[in-house]
């Protein structure tokens, strides 16, 4: 039986916009994703810091590919949230610009039994006000 | 060996209230009932206690003036141990000549632990373990909020399948530590649910958050557990076998719900070996492992972050649970779990060490007078843990 394709979400709570953090909770209105990067570095890092870790420095917003593969999932069935009704497949992607640059986000435009670790996949956009929400849909599905 | 904080402290008391779903009893009885019978147990008075710490419903203040006691130690020292860290701490504090005896009480009234129903908007979610208090007071909390992931059975259950993916481990090794829990929990007069659980019964439980279903989750309970620890030297006036701490381990929480770079290590994997570097005991040298069922995988996590298996071994480990029973080589929640006797939150694993340590388990007792136990408490980016000895 195959399982139905799990649609974009219509209600979030959405983080407090800072200055910090608006780049990356916003940028997606260019239709990309925007993370920040360390030239001195050459790191890509994620949530967004003031100052880089590795050196102190001022990491800049950049565009990234929008590429990733599933680094783990789980479908949620308990109804958490009455705006939000189960089921909803949520996944950590890893970004392909670095092996460690993480996302907590949703899968949309599948389902489980469509997916495995590893699976490559896309980023698409949630617009909900200033907000362009990051999720992913299967990188065949856009083709 | 690194510096070993609270070695030598003595558990001299043990008292555990009623325990049960929905009681209608105050979190203030349960808390007066625990720690009277965990004063006198330890042969004391309450003028003999001069500290009080706890992580519970029942205000210190409250607490302390219902039993009669002006504690001059009300906790503090250790913070990175979790939910246990209350224990550390006093375990500090009585090494350090800061307090004598001290009273912690953990006191729970039923709850669900997910975000939006402590805020008031929907039903708690029974089946949902409860760090998010903790969880609210960390970093990056948002970013998992906003993926529409609202529970810490979300958060383990993604831990789970990338720990299935990596190493092979099933939904049926898992099953077995339920299976394992509700059989221990049947030879436990105070646990919640006795009845037999077999491998279809686990199997058909409904699914909570992939892979992890029903009876992967703990049981939500009204109740308290309150333990007395004391200063080294009392370990000759204790009216009951004296317990001690061994070692302590605890975990900075570096990286979050999923940014450690060995997830699907958790903080335990910190805590674990950070207690071992504190005494020349092995994992070898473990009578009985009393770890943290919040959810079934964490004990799986916890088997893996203590050393007892290897990365990745913990599933073929306790397949059968044959291994983990009561006369197994390494019996494993032997008082039934957070799974099957109730959600004391990390003090039951506590109460239940000691208890065998002591010899007192009855039907349930681990034969052969164990001398060595593991105590171990918490999941994600929050663990504790100790090793205590008779
Ligand atoms: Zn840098």
């Amino acid at each position: 039986m195959t399982q139905p394709a799990i649609q974009p979400a219509t209600e979030r709570m959405l983080p407090t916009l800072t200055d910090l953090n608006r780049p990356y909770w916003t940028g997606g209105a260019d239709g990309q994703l925007h993370v920040q990067y360390c030239d001195a570095c050459s790191n890509w890092m994620l949530p967004p810091v003031a100052t880089c870790p590795g050196c102190g420095g001022v990491p800049q917003f950049r565009p990234v590919s929008g590429r990733g593969t599933v680094f783990t999932y789980t479908t949620n069935h308990q109804p958490f949230h009455p705006k939000i009704p189960p089921p909803n497949l949520i996944a950590v992607v890893t970004l392909a610009e670095q092996d460690d640059l993480r996302v907590m986000t949703n899968l949309i435009n599948c389902a489980e039994d469509d997916i495995s670790v590893g699976d490559d996949v896309v980023v698409r956009f949630e617009n909900h006000g200033e907000v362009y929400y990051p999720v992913f849909e299967p990188a065949e599905a856009g083709k | 060996m690194i510096d070993t904080p609270g070695k030598g402290a003595v558990i001299s008391g043990l008292g555990i209230s009623q325990i049960g779903r929905r009681t209608g009893i105050s979190h203030l009885d349960n808390t007066l009932a625990a720690s009277r019978e965990a004063i006198a147990d330890a042969g004391l008075t309450p003028a003999d206690i001069d500290g009080i710490t706890t992580m519970g419903d029942t205000p210190i203040a409250e607490a302390a003036q219902a039993l009669g006691i002006e504690p001059s130690y009300r906790g503090g020292g250790i913070s990175s141990g979790g939910l246990i860290s209350p224990v550390m701490s006093a375990a500090l504090a009585v090494c350090e000549g800061r307090a004598r005896h001290v009273l912690i009480y953990r006191t729970i009234q039923m709850m669900g632990g997910d975000m939006i129903s402590n805020a008031g908007h929907a039903p708690a979610a029974p089946e949902d373990s409860g760090f998010v208090d903790l969880a609210k007071s960390m970093g990056g909390i948002d970013e998992v909020i906003a993926a529409n992931s609202f529970s810490a059975v979300n958060w383990l259950a993604m831990h789970c399948r990338r720990h299935m993916h990596l190493y092979g481990t099933t939904k049926e090794q898992l099953g077995w530590l339920a299976i394992n829990s509700r059989r221990n929990a049947g030879l436990n007069p105070k646990a919640v649910y006795r009845d037999p659980m077999t491998m279809a019964d686990y199997l058909a439980a409904r699914m909570v958050s992939t892979p992890l279903g029903l009876f992967d989750c703990d049981v939500p309970v009204d109740g308290s557990i309150a333990v007395v620890v004391s200063a080294p030297e009392y370990a000759a006036d204790c009216p009951k076998p004296a317990v001690r701490v061994e070692a302590v381990g605890t975990s900075p929480g570096d990286g979050g719900w999923f940014r450690r770079p060995d997830y699907p290590k958790m903080a335990s994997a910190d805590a674990g070996a950070e207690l071992w570097r504190r005494t020349d005991l092995k994992p070898t040298d473990l009578d009985i492992a009393e770890l943290y069922d919040g959810f079934t995988y964490l004990t799986l996590v916890w088997l893996e972050a203590l050393g007892v298996c290897g990365a990745g071994e913990a599933g073929p480990f306790i397949e059968g649970a044959k291994r983990i029973a009561l006369d197994g080589e390494l019996p494993l929640n032997t008082y039934g779990g957070q799974l099957s006797a109730g959600r004391m939150h990390g003090y039951w694993v506590l109460h239940e060490a000691c208890v065998q340590l002591r010899g007192e388990a009855g039907e349930r007792q681990v034969a052969g007078s164990p001398e060595v136990a593991a105590v171990a408490v918490g999941g994600g980016p929050i663990a504790g843990c100790l090793l205590l000895t008779r």
